[in-house]
């Protein structure tokens, strides 16, 4: 009795001495990492706080309590910003999404010819970096570029379009690379997607003449739905931090800040015109709450998706 | 019912068979016609930079989509305007050193997130997922007048450290180590390996596509980095490939035959990763879904 009751104080001490080097184990390699997020990320965005309180030129700052945040509200740019951003975010993200789930449909079918030509061709854009393809979209869209010339010579329109000189065409050029680069990474991880789905529930839909399109709108897309999800929370993160683009095809918002988006403005803000960093925090501040409200609303999606 | 809608909708197809197959040839011949739309619009600026770089500026800025004769004299001026070998190796620094140092702090933290688990470090990770999407502006300047208090602006470190523990990449290991066979960890526990060991001649070696299409991604991401790099480097010779594309773009008179050079010479080592390690490239974009 006493044997065995020793044994299993034993086995007890044993295990838990175990688990507590387990435990050590795994702080341990953890560390490294939780040390650079700590130093690089959370100490930076709590810092960012603290100094969207302050006011002043450069790194001379001193306390201005609310008058940042009374700027903020009083910013025209700004609101240019916000109106940008959310209409990159409405215009181009839907299209983009549509556009990879239709080309990853149509590359579904394993009898296409062509098949692994067209999906290679359709993913290279994500290849280039933003700014090398930023670079070759503000020659192609010049007022005597090559697209100018193309829609001529196709008696599409009868004058060059001004594509970078006026705030409309601006935008359209803004949103047709965005779309150029991206499409062909989300239509991956839709073909990947696809791929997983049951080819039989087609085959049941074709037998009982389920037409195409009511497969594509009815099995498709509801299968799809958690992959549609991230994809759209991803480019939409993506469009809130829009930078390289508008920085090389439109010089940093042009025209007329047409194209001007917050993380250039607060670019700007910080090292273009007179550095006044405490107001630059301020308005990054406003980017960290959209995201945080746009989590949200996924979680709550998500979360409806569950029940 | 359901039955007999459907024998009814089947009698249907098979009446109609002649038209639906008729159909089915106008509905294949659309799907080719959008793809082939797609893989033209997809290809063109590629064709374009290419073409561009045989062609004179003003040439360039009218549209001209024809081989030239000016490919070396551009790639001339572009050696002449720009220290080639410098920004390369500056290039070359920043992401080799960051994918290393990337890949070596999140399998490590990725794999223990998954293999020791507690509950606390539970909540730390999801803490992680929820800052997975502050954006880089809201951070930039804290870091900014940290690395100006350090004293590393313009230093390759400044460049780098920010970007090591990237949580992407942490969700990515942590995901892919739920494939790594427990069963070695265990044979390798009775064998008397220590924790690092098990890590280091177990898992790196099992896990060795995944440190690759990792690898590809983070490399990708640190040789294209722009905004960070613009902010932390100021002098000429610190340039990266990237910073010197952008800079060549936005001069006062930008001479585009060097700049369709230079965008050729910044595609071009992600081109060959790409086309070399196609399959591996893919797997690392997916990696972290499944």
């Amino acid at each position: 009795m006493t044997i065995a009751e020793n044994s299993s104080k034993g086995g007890l001490l044993a295990r838990s001495r175990i688990a507590r080097r387990e435990q050590i184990n795994g702080w341990m390699f953890i560390m490294p990492a939780l040390v650079l997020v700590g130093i690089f990320m959370i100490y930076p965005i709590l810092w960012s706080l603290w100094m969207s309180f302050q006011v002043g030129r450069g790194m001379n700052l001193s306390f201005g309590g609310l008058s940042n945040i009374i700027r903020l509200t009083q910013d025209p740019i700004l609101l240019r910003a916000l109106f940008n951003t959310g209409i990159f975010l409405v215009v181009q993200v839907p299209i983009m999404l549509t556009l990879a789930l239709i080309f990853a449909s149509a590359l579904n079918n394993p009898k296409l010819i062509g098949r692994g030509f067209f999906r290679t061709a359709i993913f290279l854009p994500c290849v280039t970096s933003l700014v090398a393809y930023s670079v070759l979209f503000k020659s192609m869209f010049a007022e005597d570029g090559v697209i100018n010339a193309f829609l001529m010579w196709a008696h599409i329109i009868a004058d060059p379009i001004p594509w970078l000189l006026d705030p409309f065409w601006a935008r359209i050029v803004i949103i047709s690379a965005i779309t150029w680069r991206w499409t062909g990474y989300n239509m991956i991880f839709y073909l990947a997607a696809l791929q997983n789905i049951d080819r039989s529930i087609y085959e049941a839909a074709r037998i009982d003449g389920v037409p195409a399109w009511a497969q594509f709108l009815y099995i498709t897309v509801p299968l799809l739905k958690p992959v549609i999800l991230f994809t759209s929370v991803i480019s939409t993160i993506g469009t809130l931090q829009l930078f390289d683009e508008i920085m090389n095809i439109t010089n940093g918002g042009n025209p007329a800040d047409s194209t001007l988006t917050l993380s250039v403005y607060i670019y700007n803000l910080t090292f273009r015109f007179m550095p006044s960093f405490g107001y630059a925090a301020t308005v990054s501040y406003v980017i960290v709450i959209i995201v945080a409200i746009l989590s949200y609303v996924q979680f709550l999606v998500a979360r409806d998706r569950r029940a | 019912m359901t039955d007999s809608t459907s024998t009814l909708a089947a009698s249907a197809a098979r009446r109609t068979g002649g038209n639906m197959n008729w159909l089915r040839h106008v509905k294949s011949a659309f799907a080719y016609a959008l793809l082939a739309l797609a893989a033209f619009v997809s290809i063109f600026p590629f064709f374009w930079m290419i073409v561009g770089a045989t062609n004179t500026s003003a040439q360039i800025s009218t549209g001209k989509a024809s081989f030239g004769d000016q490919l070396l004299i551009n790639i001339a001026n572009f050696l002449d305007q720009v220290d080639v070998v410098r920004i390369t190796i500056n290039s070359l620094i920043i992401a080799g050193a960051g994918t290393v140092a990337t890949l070596l702090v999140t399998s490590l933290a990725g794999y223990a997130f998954e293999i020791f688990r507690s509950k606390f470090r539970e909540r730390i990770f999801a803490a992680m997922l929820l800052m997975l999407s502050i954006p880089f502006a809201a951070l930039m300047i804290p870091l900014f007048v940290m690395m100006s208090r350090f004293g590393l602006i313009n230093t390759y470190q400044a460049v780098i450290l920010p970007t090591v523990a990237w949580i992407f990449m942490i969700f990515y290991f942590r995901q892919a180590t739920k494939a790594f066979p427990t069963e070695l960890r265990d044979a390798a526990k009775i064998d008397g390996l220590k924790e690092w060991q098990i890590f280091a001649y177990v898992y790196f070696p099992v896990m060795r596509s995944t440190y690759a299409a990792a690898a590809i991604i983070a490399f990708m991401q640190h040789w294209n980095n722009y905004l960070w790099p613009l902010i932390v480097l100021q002098t000429n010779d610190m340039m990266t490939v990237t910073l010197v594309v952008a800079t060549l773009n936005s001069a006062y008179t930008p001479d585009f035959g060097v700049i369709m050079v230079s965008a050729i010479f910044a595609t071009l080592p992600t081109l060959i990763i790409f086309f070399v390690l196609q399959r591996l490239f893919v797997q690392g974009l997916l990696g972290s879904v499944k």
